[in-house]
């Protein structure tokens, strides 16, 4: 059973981004940059079903400018076996990557696609359930569990009021949460074998599909800042401050 | 202009989500039609027929919408939907999961997480965390977007829609449902609620996590806590306000042994009045506190139950 994983390049989940002077995006020269840590958990549990014997070979792929190959590399050490990166300097749509990998999923035939929920920079949360529509595949979106029973899946999901678990037919898209799994570090050997595992490098032209998008940015501000208030001596002074002051109790 | 809101409900109750949703509605302004997909949900059609605002409710009802399974909704909404101009829906898992497969079905972008809607085609939505607002312009035929409810006011009960059934089922045979386990509380719903009080890791284990339900109670809140306290076991997953979880801006926030991080802060800091109480006096939330008290938790919340 293959498995591919699509995984985006992210700005590093502690850093703060700071929006350009001039309001066109965000600034993010000279910031670190990692797997997006939803694709994280998306790499560890197709590890996990390699060594559980369910999966065979595991694929990770991405979309974006040759640097990303990176972060290819970062998920050939967790255990991926190959890796394809679509190369662009585009900025690409949800909609886009989603045409861009309906098309490697045509080719490469995997049983399922394991991917992150969201990433944390768009923060769309669109791309996976896109990419099933596409495919005409079942989706099992926010995973906390992955149960693989012969052609089925079994998907935990994580919804508003608690946990509600779906069968889906093979092949499937499940797209990860924050409960899946707790991802592994990749040790020194295995940064090493990554090193010489294979990265296809194609173009979406390759695919045929058009880098385009419905949506254009008009412009990207500051969210309305909050100032630290007042720091209160005792509880009773907390009590007093939340009764007479702000009047919320 | 035509807008498709879809409908946020539990078959035999309406949200009070999709009455936020159709507030958002009307602020881009038009026709409003409210899709309710579900079985057996009269209850909750009629409840969308009161909303003000609107002009006509249609309702799918069918099993195979009992358990909002995206594969089935994205179907019916895209096959109604491409006559409207904007499809609408609250950003909560449910509409998370079969809108974007809605908008793929109809060859359009999905706009996530709209918190400002400045005119028919244009709208502003946060990323990074919060840490920045894109005004983003849409040139799609249809314009399909989930609303953040926390930043709209819901409209009043006040119309009486017409109520149209319709004859459609879209079973794709792509996904069965299996089970739900859903948490039981008699406290507000994270979403709905005027005060919330949430636990972050200082709480050490789940059993503390009594404390903070007792003062919730006494204060008749909701009760919420911090990725960390999710991972670490302490509390369920539906309880995780934040980035990739609940977004809420109650009255009141009380967080209790949180230090704020990015991710917790982009989910809470639109609350009206934000209470930090934390040991550490260096810890970030306090930078975003209208109200600070640097104490051990296991002191001042049995102090706080006690004087309140």
């Amino acid at each position: 059973m293959k498995i591919l994983v699509p995984i985006k390049r992210v700005v590093d989940a502690n850093v703060k981004v700071r929006v350009k002077s001039d309001n066109t995006d965000v600034d993010l020269s000279n910031l670190k940059m990692a797997i997006n840590p939803f694709c994280e958990i998306a790499v560890e549990e197709a590890v996990r079903l390699k060594e559980a014997g369910v999966a065979t070979e595991i694929i990770a792929v991405t979309v974006g400018e040759k640097v990303c190959q990176e972060q290819l590399r970062t998920a050939l050490a967790l255990g991926a076996d190959r890796g394809i990166l679509i190369e662009t300097s585009e900025k690409v749509q949800p909609l886009t990557i989603a045409k861009l990998l309906q098309k490697v999923v045509e080719i490469e035939q995997p049983s399922i696609v394991l991917m992150g929920k969201q990433t944390i920079d768009g923060d769309n949360n669109q791309t996976g359930q896109m990419l099933a529509a596409l495919t005409g595949m079942g989706q099992g979106t926010f995973a906390s569990e992955v149960k693989v029973e012969g052609e089925k899946v079994l998907v935990t999901r994580e919804v508003d009021g608690g946990l509600m678990t779906v069968e889906l037919g093979l092949p499937a898209v499940i797209t990860t949460d924050l409960r899946l799994n707790e991802p592994r570090y990749a040790s020194l050997p295995n940064i090493m074998k990554a090193k010489r595992k294979p990265i296809d490098v194609k173009t979406p032209s390759d695919f045929g599909v058009e880098v385009t998008s419905g949506l254009a940015v008009v412009k990207v501000e500051n969210p309305a800042t909050r100032s630290a208030g007042v720091m209160v001596e005792s509880v009773d002074e907390l009590i007093a401050k939340l009764r007479n002051e702000a009047k919320v109790i | 202009m035509t807008i498709l809101v879809i409908a946020e409900h539990s078959n035999d109750e309406l949200k009070a989500d999709t009455a936020k949703v159709v507030a958002a509605a009307s602020a881009i302004g038009g026709d409003i039609t409210v899709l309710v997909a579900g079985a057996n949900c009269d209850a909750a059609a009629q409840a969308a027929a009161s909303l003000a605002g609107v002009s006509k409710v249609l309702v799918a009802d069918n099993a195979c919408y009992e358990h909002q399974l995206a594969e089935n909704v994205s179907l019916l909404v895209a096959q109604i939907g491409k006559d409207y101009s904007h499809i609408l829906a609250a950003a909560s898992t449910t509409a998370k999961n079969f809108l974007p497969r809605t908008a793929a079905l109809l060859d359009v972008a999905q706009i996530s997480d709209v918190i400002r809607v400045d005119s028919s085609d244009t709208f502003a939505r946060p990323f990074y965390a919060g840490n920045a607002i894109a005004t983003v312009k849409s040139s799609d035929s249809i314009k399909v977007m989930t609303i953040r409810t926390s930043v709209f006011d819901a409209v009043a009960a006040t119309g009486s829609a017409s109520v149209e059934a319709l004859d459609i089922a879209t079973e794709s045979g792509l996904a069965t449902f299996v089970s739900a386990e859903m948490t039981k509380s008699e406290r507000p719903e994270l979403g709905s609620a005027k005060i919330i009080v949430s636990g972050g890791r200082g709480m050490q284990n789940g059993e503390n996590f009594a404390m903070l339900e007792t003062l919730a109670d006494k204060l008749g809140a909701g009760v919420g806590a911090s990725r960390a306290a999710v991972d670490a076991g302490f509390v369920p997953n539906d309880m995780q306000v934040g980035q990739t979880g609940k977004i809420v801006a109650p009255d009141l926030y009380i967080a209790v042994g949180i230090s704020g991080a990015i991710q917790h802060l982009a989910g809470m800091k639109d609350s009206k009045v934000i209470v930090a109480i934390n040991k550490d006096p260096e810890a970030p939330i306090f930078q975003v506190a209208d109200y600070g008290l640097a104490a051990d938790l296991f002191d001042a919340i049995p102090e706080l139950n006690e004087k309140l």
